[in-house]
């Protein structure tokens, strides 16, 4: 069970209802509830252009992850999650390149983190589905094997077996599967044009080498199928999405007109909870802005409720078991 | 060991420039990285989208996405096919292993593919190219010239656009087939007829034959185990015959899914009433493979009822595939029933026609024929 976060934390919230924040269990069935972490700095972001203050998002990330673990320290937080044996895939989601994709810099201050939580810097992996989208969000390719990698599936390769589970056939990146012994998802938070919102369980679509067939019926059942892979389910332990600016419409790619800056990051390893959260916060924009909710423009997230199901059980997608923890 | 790029496809179908046959590797590279030509048969949208209009599945994308077939991709606006001029599977092979029965027996046909499919039959053979996108396999860089010159050179009298899906390479079929053209060399698609019916008219005239894979004849099939439609399907082979382009209909025969006497029944009145009796059609075996491995080999006695079914619904043509040996893979004249082509598996054993008629009756038998 996560420890309550120190008292000095600067402030908290609940969206939920007014209980203790951190009493994280449903005590009419005793599951534990899931704890979303929207870690916000007012001054993180020092420009509309998406330039940001390293050293603040440093501070916010680790803020964030010792709020989610509930430990004394950032680093015991990060422990939480990873061991120094480790090899960490960190997954990017880069394909609207520079203006919404997972920024350089938060990786980079993932990757000092997880160093400092012990994993050895050759034992981190910045990975995307192509190295060309990794190269036009700002990262360079990296492959020498003594420090911290980045590359696309291109370079990793795809495994020869086809795996299956309902709805999905894929070949599975060999990054995921064979390189990393864990997976922290680094998505942005984002609607989407067909599946509604992309944030954590979407983001896994480029770990399979076919994501252009899963895009009918609004992503249903595929999105939460796809990451009932063995390999993924059982690897992808922490989602942090960033949200320092998000977008509200005419998703994926960069559409400036429909950004906001909300100067946050949303930590949980919940991916159910965190699109829930996620899905409420685009759903809020989109009202404030005048638009539509996405189930009146026919991109509904359904394949959520299908995640959180009996046959899935990736996360909850009941608002009643999703405490969310706004720390500013 | 890492995983390896997808090109088992290559090396399973013994790829043009694979020590297997060496000649066909002159003036060809492997293409180093992707290139691109505007895509035909789209429309532009607001916001840098755009619909495709080629096959009845009209994807809507959005900048840097790509359509359901994963060849296709919005740049800014302008869509652009990724697979012009880039085959991942060369191959010359038998005009009989398409199957094409009635389209100049015992010929060879320079067999191409690129990656992608617009369907995802959970059956597909070919997954490993059908399923892929161009930047996971390994592709030549083969221009339509090129292709045709090289069809001349390996003897071939047609180019097959074969193994995945050519309405997705739409371009370099359409161009490979005016090149193959003007060198003499005949073009014939081997698709899923799941494509509009403008870019199919305008490819009938530049192609001499079409082969259908008819998945199913119910729609509920279609949307559970094609990720398609019938109904487009039907349009195109009724497109096909009116354009007067040779047209024959593979049937793969599955256990429980497309195999009662119901469907068969209605799929051979069908063809009888809105295409005609001459129209061959190819009762194929299924195997288990890819997404379907939970079902048997179809029974011969499956494919033996589905072939009784057409010859009881007038059909001139039904055929057995996939059973070597068989008597069905004969050709039969309709009027006298005498064999005019004997065939075991690709190899044509005995030709009794003349001039397209059968050399004993002289009733005529419907195909294209080779003169004498
Ligand atoms: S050809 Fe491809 S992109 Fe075009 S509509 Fe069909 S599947 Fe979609």
């Amino acid at each position: 069970m996560p420890k309550s976060p120190p008292a000095d934390r600067r402030q908290f919230l609940t969206a939920t209802v007014a209980l203790p924040l951190l009493s994280a269990v449903d005590t009419k069935s005793s599951v534990p509830k899931s704890r979303i972490v929207v870690a916000h700095d007012p001054d993180v972001l020092l420009s509309l252009s998406g330039r940001v203050d390293s050293n603040r998002l440093y501070r916010l990330l680790n803020d964030g992850i010792q709020a989610l673990a509930g430990t004394d320290s950032p680093r015991e937080g990060w422990q939480r999650f990873v061991r120094p044996a480790d090899v960490v895939g960190l997954k990017v989601n880069c394909l609207a390149g520079k203006g919404l994709s997972t920024s350089v810099q938060l990786t980079e201050a993932i990757e000092q983190c997880l160093q400092e939580a012990g994993v050895r810097p050759e034992n981190i992996i910045v990975w995307d589905r192509h190295s060309n989208d990794l190269e036009n969000a700002g990262f360079r390719v990296v492959t020498d094997r003594r420090r911290p990698r980045c590359y696309g599936n291109d370079i990793g390769g795809y495994e020869s077996e086809l795996m299956t589970w309902g709805s999905v056939g894929s070949l599975v990146s060999s990054t995921l599967v064979r390189t990393c012994s864990v997976i922290i998802n680094l998505p942005v938070l984002k609607d989407h044009g067909i599946a509604g919102i992309t944030v954590a369980l979407k983001n896994l679509f480029g770990a399979v080498h076919n994501p252009n067939k899963y895009h009918l019926n609004v992503g249903n059942p595929y999105v939460a199928d796809v990451f009932m892979l063995p390999p993924i389910r059982s690897k992808v332990r922490l989602t942090i999405c960033e949200a320092i600016v998000a977008q509200y419409e005419g998703g994926p790619p960069f559409m400036p007109q429909w950004c906001w800056p909300m100067r946050s990051l949303i930590l949980g390893s919940d991916p159910v909870a965190l699109d829930y959260t996620g899905w409420q916060i685009i759903e809020d924009k989109r009202r404030e802005k005048g638009l539509k909710p996405l189930a009146a423009v026919g991109r509904n997230p359904a394949w959520l409720a299908v995640a959180a199901d009996n046959e899935h059980r990736l996360g909850t997608n009941d608002p009643g078991r999703i405490d969310v923890l706004r720390i500013v | 060991m890492p995983g390896r790029e997808l090109h088992s496809e290559i090396n399973r179908r013994t790829f043009v420039c694979s020590a297997a046959l060496p000649a066909l590797c002159a003036g060809v590279a492997f293409a180093a990285s992707s290139s691109r030509r505007e895509a035909q048969y789209y429309e532009k949208l607001p916001n840098q989208k755009i619909r495709c209009k080629l096959c009845p599945r009209e994807c809507v994308i959005d900048d840097r996405e790509r359509g359901y077939c994963g060849v296709r991709e919005n740049e800014k606006g302008t869509y652009y096919t990724l697979v012009h001029s880039r085959p991942c599977s060369v191959h010359v092979d038998p005009i009989e292993k398409k199957p094409l029965f009635h389209f100049y027996p015992g010929t060879l046909a320079f067999s191409l593919a690129t990656a992608g499919c617009n369907v995802n039959c959970k059956f597909c053979q070919n997954w490993e190219i059908s399923q892929a996108r161009p930047e996971q396999v390994r592709s030549a860089e083969m221009t339509p010239n090129q292709v045709a010159a090289l069809a001349r050179e390996n003897e071939c009298v047609s180019i097959a656009y074969t193994y995945s899906e050519p309405v997705v390479f739409y371009e370099y079929v359409y161009d490979t087939a005016v090149a193959g053209k003007a060198q003499g060399v005949k073009s014939v698609v081997i698709s899923n007829g799941y494509i509009q019916d403008e870019p199919l008219r305008r490819l009938c005239g530049q192609v001499e034959a079409i082969k259908i894979d008819l998945k199913a004849f119910s729609e509920k099939f279609y949307r559970e185990v094609v990720n398609g439609e019938l109904k487009p399907v039907l349009q195109s082979l009724v497109t096909i015959q009116k354009q007067k382009t040779w047209l024959e209909i593979v049937y793969l025969v599955i256990p429980t899914l497309n195999d009662s006497d119901q469907e068969l029944r209605a799929l051979s009145q069908w063809i009888q009433r809105e295409l005609g009796p001459d129209v061959p059609i190819h009762f194929t075996r299924f195997h288990p493979q890819y997404l379907l491995k939970n079902l048997p080999v179809t029974p011969l006695a499956t494919l033996e009822r589905a072939k009784k079914i057409a010859d009881a619904e007038g059909l001139h043509y039904a055929y057995i595939g996939n059973v070597p040996g068989h008597p069905a893979e004969n050709t039969y004249c309709p009027r006298c029933h005498e064999p005019v082509v004997e065939r075991t598996a690709f190899m044509i054993r005995k030709t009794s026609l003349r001039n397209g008629t059968c050399a004993k009756c002289a009733a005529p038998i419907a195909g294209r024929w080779n003169k004498g």
